[in-house]
């Protein structure tokens, strides 16, 4: 007896679903297992990490704002994604529209209206695009490899953030501090909930996930991206172009991405400092695959990945674990993730085992 | 048959696969010297079983036996010691090594380089087979790559050679000598085992048919004495419709006008186009025949707009340039396509066959509006395919890497035909499909020109072209002939330009016509 991967005639949309299910579940066992091996007390890792960030619902705020970034990231990754156009710097764009934004910040930071937020929410997602149109023309133009490309790019937009906020943006009265100065109240994203950072911009991160779900399963965009990704020879049979799906891919994850960095700056980060980037433009390429880069899938991920994010600091404080233990969990659950893939296309069977009499005509002989 | 026992013999031999009987009980056994054929429409079970003689599958239930004795033959490489030889339909072959590597690479045994040559050259020139082992392979004809296949098999001495559709990319001077060769080592003792579709070869050919259907041996008989109709008709299980045209048609005004059309090459090894005019006039069915790799790809995907053209004047349409507008531009101006490759190209495997139909139908039949896609309408047109077309599929959200080769073609040709375009260009719209949906396809073609569509044809297979056509031209190396009408077209001709530059069949005292090449090609598939 032996095991057989045995290709299924339709992909098993039960799979598609359980999987992450799975996966998330493995690596809960898994992460249990690696703890406890190397001295810690894995089970309750696992539950610092998985479960009580859950259990506490004064955590439940600091898991939506956690969410929201990731969220709005990965659903602009999972487009791309779709078209199998990868784009591996949202972590840069986040950082440039989060600049951009705070750029509007400090020249308005005297002025009043309700016009600035939205002014600098507009800059964020202008930022974000102008960053992602890089890769995009050099792989239209020069036909540059958008991976390397796009990543290389966060570097500069971290040195570039850097730069600014120790120099000229560093706040003349922060004592020197690298770090801006805080925006003024006419730039504050409106709290939702009092007495947490519960903000606006989770609300219009959920709007524009449901959006987007919207446009890929029912508009002729959404169709585009998903030919592209599927088939790009027949995306040019049917008159699509691969050339504009790359700008719109890095228009509009760039912009989310931006939109998700100024988002920050005026929600609970209150400045830009030199601890601004919390790779939530890294993890939210895990979002997308574990929603299955589906709009809808990737916000029940992005809940997922922000209580890892909350758990991992409870876990650090109750369990002394580093801090890079969330790190662990959550490449575990790609590594899952992406290894079970496979089951939707095959099913596993015992050789020896009788045939399955199984769907209809479709005929291997020839 | 008393003294001798048969070379193989089959008895029994089943094959299962995940939800299909492949090979349900097949018994058969081919004489020493006997060139065998074995029929069968596409997944009839043709090709599992001969992966099961040579080794490449093992038969769930069932016996071989070689020369009497009853074998297992585990692998190919055990087949080759039994002296079972088999040349594929696909080659295998390294571009950029000559002929002699080639060969060295697929022996089992290790020869030196020169004892090598001297054997091909031997083998060559008993079977008449002219080759020159030095070339590089990227420079040869197919018929020539093929050539490397038979000599590679032939130098194994086998007393068996499975031959798998070995004429479908052949010009009929080339068929005509691969008979030759054929014949020769039938008459040495060796038998053939001749997988094809083309029944009138059949008939030239062969002393006994196998027929399969469904998996199961359906009759065995002389194609000597049988009619090409009637044996197809065996392999469909039921009578093969005339395709009905139109007696006296009437070609109307002209529709569609290519014009002095040159296209760089694709790539390394990609064929580029030039100088190419034809036009093709209202109700005219339009054929381009060459071999593979002519230029047909690049012809199509110049055609489509997939490859659009600085001069907007080298295509037009009812007389309006078009060779700057991508594909979905010229759909609008009535122009639809078929690609060869199914799979990837005119389909998207992973999509549904609404989804597909959005594909290509969005805006003339307006299944999205606005920029959103309206999934009623698209399952509604998609049913209409389906049912017009007989496509076996689960319904409109199969997805069309489910459909079998056949049943995708005849979504793919009812998807387009159904949109009712001005001008249809096709490459190879039966490829791979049985004798009953290549029917259906056929008739489909000639009724939309009848309804005044100009359409055009690009296929390898000239029996095709010669019973659809009116009008036809040949491309070779990238350059088309001038357009003969069919009727009075000389099928030699035709062969020799087939052949262009790469024709030894040039040269060859011109072969006599195959027989019933022009007489059969009316009546079977």
């Amino acid at each position: 007896m032996r095991l057989k991967f045995e290709k299924r005639a339709e992909p098993s949309r039960f799979m598609l679903y359980a999987t992450p299910v799975g996966a998330v579940l493995l690596t809960m066992l898994v992460g249990a297992i690696i703890f406890t091996a190397i001295g810690y007390n894995g089970f309750g890792a696992v539950y610092q990490v998985f479960i009580a960030p859950l259990a506490l619902s004064y955590k439940w705020g600091d898991i939506a704002v956690k969410a929201s970034p990731l969220i709005l990231i990965g659903v602009g990754l999972a487009v791309g994604n779709r078209a199998a156009i990868w784009n591996i710097g949202a972590e840069g764009q986040y950082i440039v529209g989060a600049l951009a934004g705070t750029g509007i910040g400090i020249l308005t930071k005297d002025m009043h209206g309700p016009w600035i937020l939205p002014l600098m929410l507009v800059a964020g997602m202008v930022g974000g695009a102008a960053w992602g149109a890089v890769p995009a023309l050099l792989r239209n133009r020069f036909n540059v490899n958008e991976v390397l490309s796009s990543l290389m790019l966060t570097y500069v937009a971290v040195h570039l953030m850097n730069q600014l906020v120790t120099g000229p943006w560093k706040d003349p009265m922060g004592f020197s501090f690298p770090q801006t100065a805080l925006i003024t109240a006419d730039q504050m994203l409106p709290i939702l909930v009092p007495g947490t950072y519960v903000h606006l911009g989770i609300v219009i991160t959920l709007i524009i996930a449901v959006a987007l779900w919207f446009l890929m399963s029912r508009s002729l965009m959404g169709f585009q991206v998903r030919v592209v990704g599927s088939a790009p020879s027949a995306a040019r049979h049917g008159g699509f172009s691969q050339k504009q799906t790359v700008w719109l891919v890095f228009l509009l994850s760039g912009a989310l991405a931006g939109l998700a960095g100024i988002f920050e700056v005026t929600g609970p980060f209150q400045q830009m400092s030199l601890g601004f980037p919390q790779n939530y433009g890294f993890t939210a390429i895990i979002v997308a695959f574990l929603g299955r880069l589906n709009p809808l899938g990737v916000i029940l991920a992005g809940i997922v990945l922000a209580i890892t994010y909350v758990g991992g600091d409870l876990a650090q404080s109750v369990l002394q674990l580093p801090n890079a233990s969330k790190g662990i969990f959550q490449a575990l659950m790609l590594f899952f993730l992406l290894a079970s893939d496979i089951l939707i296309r095959y099913r596993v069977r015992l050789v020896g085992a009788p045939a399955p009499a199984a769907v209809p005509a479709r005929s291997p002989a020839e | 048959m008393t003294d001798t026992p048969p070379r193989l013999s089959l008895r029994g031999i089943t094959k299962r696969f995940p939800g299909v009987l492949a090979n349900d009980d097949v018994s058969f056994s081919v004489r020493p010297g006997e060139i065998h054929a074995l029929l069968g429409e596409n997944g009839a079970g043709k090709s599992t079983l001969v992966k099961m003689i040579y080794g490449i599958m093992q038969p769930d239930a069932g016996e071989i036996f070689w020369n009497g004795e009853r074998v297992v033959i585990q692998n190919p490489r055990a087949a080759r010691k039994l002296g079972i030889g088999m040349v594929f339909q696909h080659f295998s072959l390294f571009e950029a090594l000559t002929v002699l590597e080639n060969i060295a690479l697929g022996m089992d045994a290790k020869i030196p380089q020169r004892e090598l040559e001297g054997r091909i050259r031997k083998v060559m020139q008993q079977y008449g087979l002219t080759l020159d082992p030095r070339r590089v392979v990227a420079d040869l004809s197919v018929g020539e790559r093929q050539r490397i296949e038979i000599v590679r098999a032939l130098l194994l001495d086998p007393t068996l050679l499975i031959m798998d559709e070995p004429t479908s990319v052949l010009t009929p001077q080339e068929v005509d000598q691969l008979f030759v060769v054929l014949r020769q080592l039938a008459s040495e003792g060796c038998s053939i085992l001749y997988i094809s579709h083309k029944l009138h070869e059949i008939k030239a050919l062969c002393e006994t048919a196998t027929i399969l259907r469904a998996g199961r041996l359906v009759d065995t008989c002389d194609p000597r004495v049988e009619t090409s109709r009637s044996m197809a008709e065996k392999m469909i299980g039921g009578n093969l419709k005339d395709i009905q045209k139109p007696a006296g048609r009437s070609f109307g005004r002209e529709k569609l006008v290519v014009t002095e059309l040159s296209v760089p090459a694709a790539g390394h090894f990609g064929v580029p186009l030039q100088n190419i005019s034809f036009r093709v006039h209202a109700g005219e069915i339009f054929g381009v025949a060459g071999v593979a790799g002519n230029g047909q790809t690049a012809l199509l995907l110049a055609l489509s707009g997939e490859t659009t053209t600085p001069d907007a004047q080298a295509i037009r349409i009812d007389n309006a340039g078009i060779g700057r507008l991508d594909a979905k531009a010229r759909r609008l101006k009535g122009l639809a396509s078929v690609p060869e490759e199914r799979n990837g190209h005119a389909a998207v495997p992973d999509f549904t066959l609404s989804d597909n139909s959005v594909l290509t139908g969005r805006d003339r039949l307006k299944l999205a509006i606005s920029g959103i896609i309206r999934p009623g309408a698209a399952r509604k047109y998609t049913g209409e395919v389906i049912s017009t077309f007989s496509v076996k599929a689960t319904g409109t959200e199969a997805t069309a890497g489910s459909l079998s080769g056949g049943n995708l073609q005849k979504y793919i040709m009812g998807r387009e035909i159904l949109q009712r375009p001005e001008v249809l260009v096709v490459s190879q719209p039966t490829w791979g499909v049985d004798a009953g949906a290549a029917a259906a396809i056929h008739q489909a073609l000639v009724d939309l020109a009848a309804a005044g569509s100009a359409i055009v044809i690009i296929s390898q297979d000239l029996d095709e072209l010669l019973q659809l056509c009116d009008t036809l031209a040949v491309i070779n190396g990238g350059r088309l002939s001038r357009a003969m009408k069919v009727s009075e077209a000389d099928i030699n001709e035709i062969g020799l330009l087939m052949g262009g530059i790469h024709g030894e069949g040039g040269q060859a005292a011109a072969p006599a016509v195959p027989a019933g090449l022009g007489a059969e090609a009316t009546s079977a598939a």
